[in-house]
């Protein structure tokens, strides 16, 4: 450790560190704009200039290294007549136009100007103009002139997002950050640059002008869309969200979210909304009041047990619904004696739920990896932020390989990519695994031919020392997936490596461990959707897009019940119940490592929208079911935590290894299948994203329109 | 000069040794000032420089720099402000824009001295234009910022009088020469 003096104060700092680190550590805030803990120092703004004993000139505290005994006053007089002098600089070309800022109130420049600035500007001179740029839906670039050139989102999309979409153009007091010739901004991460903007330059296209900072309250949340669990700050205005920005979780989601977490609330406040429960009547939809609509339901499920047995009514869940919805609806379905319970319908094998799938390691893991294999997945668009941890890995010498069906733009450089067809993924990781077992000498459980490029990833997988073979969406959803963990899991033994999926959703580890899976009796999705039920409960899913067989088995049905918070499903179901979605309602989720985390309701549920669990408790005691007398969402959460030998815990939690399980006992079948594995494409996963106006203008979601048509 | 040009001499030979190896300054001329380091180096008036030797001591000494030895001579038909005007033109011109004091600064120090020779300058922008110099001094990543702030600060020390000439008349103390 190396001693400082800082403004008096002793600070102890491991060597390497810069000023800034030490001012930070000690409690002292040092002025800065283009430092960012998250990114490569910069030293362009000269914000942080401090005076260092010794040193003639001011020095930048965020890029001078500290050494044993310097001495640093960071509120001298030269410290801060060179802080005033860049803030003078920094403001003659910045328009004076924080009445009408987005940035207004939240701006780090308005903040510091308090401070730094003086109260009037010598500056008489014409300001600088710089004209304004379209990079697409969700960033907007309209006022480049009040850019301070900290080059923050430059960096951002060089060192986190992969991609260098933003660069600073021209030189002097012409430069300006722009995309190459009118390109669009297309990252997956892109709406983190609107967060690290210091000022009002790079702003939220979709929150433009809606808002005042200072009134919007600020309520913690979960992302509902993919498995990491992002913390989210929701902001609120009059029960309305307005906005989402990220809530630093550094062993989740650190200080970043995707771009699905952070615009998806629009479809929230959008006229696809459903504000009252809905009946079919004679081939119209009229809307009805809950007991109505409640008591038809009840009614329902009654007459079709009676007539055609409790097997005939079965539940489809959502892997974006939360803990206690899944518990609930498990609960009322196997109440009523049927065990049709699934959320997994985009799977095609449904042999492999012998445990709790899950990451196989922890998020804050993949961080530091070394060697890390991919099965069966778009890692970037799939999970923008483990891609992102990934990067970083790779950015610390790390080998990342590939078994896929087509070489990717994971926009990190991937070391060894085996192309092959997804009805032979099975074969190709066994060439891998036989690959991994010539090189240590063992014997091979799969006598297959090796390739150069499985040589090449079993040769990385045994070097190194922290590994993964990460198992993703379309390994998960083949209809091998079976013989494809055992393969990984094999792999995974040798080589030292964990073994997991990426899991899909925000709550699939969640839907898992709660049980909304078929019991001995029951149908899976894949039976369930095939057709042969007579009552179907959908719970916040649009089989038509959420599911590997679309929605075709469910047009014989006698009732189908769509939960969901948009007018869904609307061409299969009879009743359409106006559930909250995860803004609206408390709930859990439980991420890909296993961490379950709650939240509350941020906003009043929209019209007669009510969280899914009071929907669910008041039908369970229509059905004078036993078991829905809960009072709270809290109260759901307790009794599962109390079921799994978790009582008295509270969230968040880290779901205990013996909860958890990646092994299987399926022998690998290596012949070929056809068709392709179900994958969602990135703002496709889920009726949020899929209803999100700005998020559907996206070049990734055109190119699935596309796709789709 | 009567004979601009290269010329290859001993550290310490008296300027005035190579003002007459040069032809010293055109006919009917006299000498006014020197920048003897290349354009960054601070301007120094006749007298001073006719007394220093081609030296790096003798110059630093003097309040200047030898610098590149890229030697600027003017004579008594030069504008200050006009030769000021043209040099903080070239810096803020070759301003790469990574730093703030800089990017910033260049362009306006040349707007000021660009006012005052268009005849629009006040009195108070003369301690601006030397106040903005200092800021940019020290404080930037390169040496860039030191070289568009030091001929800014050294015009004002030594000719002050023919910039506050231009300022309260609106034209040059100088007639140029055509």
């Amino acid at each position: 450790m190396v001693e400082i003096e800082l403004d008096g104060k002793k600070v102890d700092i491991a060597p390497g560190s810069m000023i800034m680190h030490a001012a930070e550590k000690a409690g002292t805030y040092i002025p800065h704009f283009c430092y960012h803990k998250k990114l490569s120092i910069a030293a362009n703004c000269r914000m942080c200039l401090v005076d260092v004993e010794k040193a003639p000139k001011p020095m930048p505290a965020c890029a001078t290294p500290v050494t044993q005994g310097m001495i640093v006053r960071t509120k001298s007089d030269k410290a801060i007549k060179a802080q005033q002098s860049v803030m003078e600089f920094l403001l003659i070309n910045h328009p004076l136009d924080c009445p009408i800022c987005d940035q207004g109130g939240e701006c780090q420049l308005q903040d510091l100007a308090v401070g730094y600035g003086a109260g009037k500007s010598r500056y008489e001179e014409e300001k600088r103009v710089v004209f304004h740029k379209d990079v697409g839906p969700l960033i907007s670039m309209e006022e480049m002139s009040r850019c301070i050139h900290c080059t923050r989102c430059v960096r951002f999309g060089q060192e986190v997002a992969g991609v260098m979409e933003l660069g600073m153009s021209h030189r002097g007091e012409h430069s300006e950050i722009e995309t190459f010739v009118g390109q669009s901004v297309d990252s997956e991460l892109s709406g983190n640059m609107i967060d690290i903007c210091p000022v009002g330059a790079l702003t939220s296209k979709p929150f433009r002008y809606s808002a005042r900072t200072w009134e919007l309250s600020r309520r913690k949340s979960v992302s509902p869309h993919d498995s990491t669990g992002a913390n989210l700050i929701v902001q609120v205005k009059n029960h309305q969200v307005m906005r989402v920005v990220p809530l630093e979780n550094e062993a989740v989601n650190e200080c970043w979210i995707a771009d699905r977490d952070r615009f998806s609330y629009e479809a929230l406040n959008g006229d696809q909304r459903l504000t009252a429960p809905m009946l079919k009547q004679g081939g119209e939809w009229k809307t009805v009041d809950w007991q109505t609509a409640l008591e038809y339901v009840a009614n329902g499920l009654k007459q079709i047990k009676n007539d055609f047995g409790a097997s005939s009514i079965g539940l489809l869940a959502s892997p974006h619904s939360t803990v206690e919805e899944l518990a609930l609806a498990g609960a009322l379905v196997r109440g009523l004696g049927s065990d049709n319970i699934d959320h997994r319908l985009r799977h095609a094998d449904f042999g492999n739920s012998s445990g709790v799938r899950w990451l196989g390691t922890s998020i804050e893991s993949l961080s530091t990896l070394q060697r890390v294999l991919v099965v069966g997945s778009h890692l970037r668009k799939d999970h923008p932020l483990f891609a992102q941890r990934i990067r970083q890995a790779v950015r610390k010498g790390a080998q990342v390989n590939a078994v896929n069906s087509r070489v990717h733009d994971w926009a990190l450089p991937v070391a060894n990519t085996l192309v092959a067809d997804s009805g032979v993924w099975v074969q190709a990781l066994a060439q891998v695994a036989a690959s991994v077992a010539r090189e240590k000498g063992v014997a091979s459980p799969w006598n297959v031919a090796t390739s150069v490029e499985s040589d090449a990833i079993a040769r990385s997988l045994l070097g190194g020392e922290r590994k993964a073979v990460l198992l993703g969406n379309a390994a998960a959803h083949h209809a091998f997936a079976a013989s494809l963990l055992a393969v990984a899991q094999w792999i995974g033994e040798q080589t030292g490596a964990s073994v997991g999926y990426l899991t899909e959703a925000a709550n699939t580890v969640g839907a898992q461990w709660v049980g909304a899976l078929p019991g001995a009796q029951g149908k899976n999705a894949g039976q369930m959707l095939a057709g042969g039920l007579k009552a179907v409960l959908l719970l916040n899913n649009e089989p038509a897009f959420d599911s590997a067989v679309g929605v075709a088995g469910l047009q014989n049905a006698e009732m189908v019940v769509s939960f969901s918070p948009f007018k869904a499903n609307m061409d299969v179901a009879d009743v359409l119940l106006p559930i909250a979605p995860w803004t609206e309602t408390p709930g859990s989720f439980v991420n890909a490592e296993g961490l379950l985390q709650s939240f509350y309701a941020v906003a009043r549920p929209l019209g007669d929208t009510r969280p899914a669990w009071k929907v669910l408790r008041v039908l369970g005691n229509l059905l004078a079911l036993p078991g829905f007398a809960q009072e709270t969402a809290q109260d759901v959460l307790a009794e599962v935590l109390a079921q799994r030998g978790l009582g008295g815990q509270t969230a968040p939690l880290q779901l205990p290894a013996s909860a958890l399980n990646n092994t299987t006992s399926v022998a690998a079948d290596l012949s070929p299948v056809q068709g392709q594995p179900a994958q969602a494409s990135i703002y496709q996963l889920d009726g949020v994203v899929r209803r999100a106006p700005s998020l559907q203008l996206t070049a990734d979601a055109r190119a699935a329109q596309e796709a789709l048509a | 000069m009567e004979r601009p040009g290269n010329y290859e001499i001993p550290l310490g030979t008296p300027f005035s040794k190579l003002l007459e190896l040069a032809g010293g300054v055109r006919k009917g001329r006299t000498l006014k000032a020197v920048i003897p380091g290349g354009s960054s180096s601070p301007v120094l008036p006749a007298h001073i420089m006719m007394e220093c030797t081609m030296d790096y001591d003798s110059i630093a000494k003097a309040g200047s720099m030898l610098g590149s030895g890229a030697l600027i001579v003017m004579d008594d038909t030069r504008c200050m402000v006009e030769s000021l005007k043209r040099l903080s033109y070239f810096y803020m011109h070759e301003s790469c824009g990574q730093c703030t004091p800089c990017r910033e600064g260049t362009g306006w120090l040349f707007r000021l001295v660009e006012r005052i020779h268009g005849g629009q300058g006040k009195v108070a922008d003369m301690a601006v234009l030397d106040n903005v110099a200092e800021s940019i001094m020290g404080r930037t990543i390169c040496a860039l910022g030191d070289a568009a702030a030091m001929p800014v600060r050294a015009m004002i020390k030594h000719f002050r009088p023919e910039f506050e000439h231009y300022i309260e008349h609106k034209t040059s103390l100088v007639k140029t020469a055509a």
